[in-house]
């Protein structure tokens, strides 16, 4: 699984990348979680329907995130614009 | 005769003043809100453009990895996607929350625009929704993303939580941000664009003789 997180002036940049059946590696992308979550990001799955459509998931904590999710992308929270 | 006169014309002036300044006044801020659209690169210091081509760059894979491959051929080739509203219709008992329940609605999606909403059928204007997706953290000065990441955020929290996207945004009587007359071009390219795609399916699956 990993972590990109959209980023001004660089496109998406990796956070980080781990394989979610082993331990450590697990609770490393857990806290990477949580730290974006922290910095007020928002956190979306993109996701495959079976008639082939594409949509995003948009998860709030860790336990959300789909075991067999490829990536998970993170970005800044909507704010209204003018 | 002459005062009689004097009066009535500027009993007339007053009239059409009253009638035509919310006009003039709402003609203004959407042309002074445009200009604030186009403006402001100038202003970001250290601006490298090389650098933000290679992270538009970077954004249009990413952004092409996400979306299915019309959504991706429509941005590529219009410069925005639409994205069919999924609130239109109260869910079946028992269906989850965001069962696409019919669509009688949809969203175009254009980056660092406000969205537009429209009645696909009628292809009238609905509304538009401003919002904006600022990183804080600044890391060349500027808080805006990419143009694809602006549209890829857009679409994900569209398609991924509709209610809480909508609910963030500020909302505006079309015309506001976004030329009417410009939104309605588009949907008559989009029409045009989807004629011809769908022709080159029909083309391509041997339905259709080539020309």
């Amino acid at each position: 699984m990993k972590f990109l997180r959209m980023k001004p002036g660089h496109g998406e940049v990796l956070l980080a990348e781990g394989d979610v059946e082993v331990r450590d590696e697990e609770q490393r992308l857990v806290e990477a979680f949580r730290e974006q979550l922290d910095q007020g990001m928002w956190a979306a799955v993109p996701t495959t329907a079976a008639a082939g459509r594409r949509a995003a998931q948009m998860v709030k904590s860790f336990d959300e995130v789909p075991r067999d999710a490829e990536r998970v992308i993170f970005f800044p929270r909507a704010a209204g614009g003018r | 005769m002459l005062l009689a006169l004097g009066a009535t014309l500027i009993v007339i002036v007053a009239l059409l003043w009253e009638v035509a300044a919310p006009a003039v006044a709402e003609r203004v801020r959407g042309i002074r809100a445009r200009r604030a659209l186009v403006t402001g690169w100038e202003d970001v210091p250290g601006y490298d453009p090389g650098r933000e081509r290679r992270a538009e760059q970077k954004a249009r894979s990413l952004l092409k990895s996400c979306v299915n491959e019309e959504e991706w051929a429509m941005y590529r080739d219009l410069g925005f996607i639409r994205v069919w509203g999924r609130l239109a219709e109260a869910p079946e008992p028992g269906a989850e929350p965001a069962a696409e329940c019919g669509a009688p609605y949809a969203y175009l999606v254009y980056p660092h625009k406000p969205i537009v909403c429209f009645l696909p059928q009628t292809r009238r204007l609905l509304n538009e929704y401003c919002v904006a997706f600022p990183d804080e953290t600044r890391p060349y000065g500027s808080a805006r993303l990419p143009d694809s990441d602006d549209v890829l955020a857009k679409w994900m929290a569209l398609t991924g939580d509709e209610r809480r996207l909508i609910g963030t945004a500020n909302m505006h009587l079309p015309g506001r941000q976004v030329d009417p007359k410009a939104v309605r071009r588009d949907l008559w390219r989009l029409s045009q664009w989807e004629r011809a795609r769908l022709v080159r399916e029909r083309r391509r699956a041997g339905s259709l003789p080539a020309s």
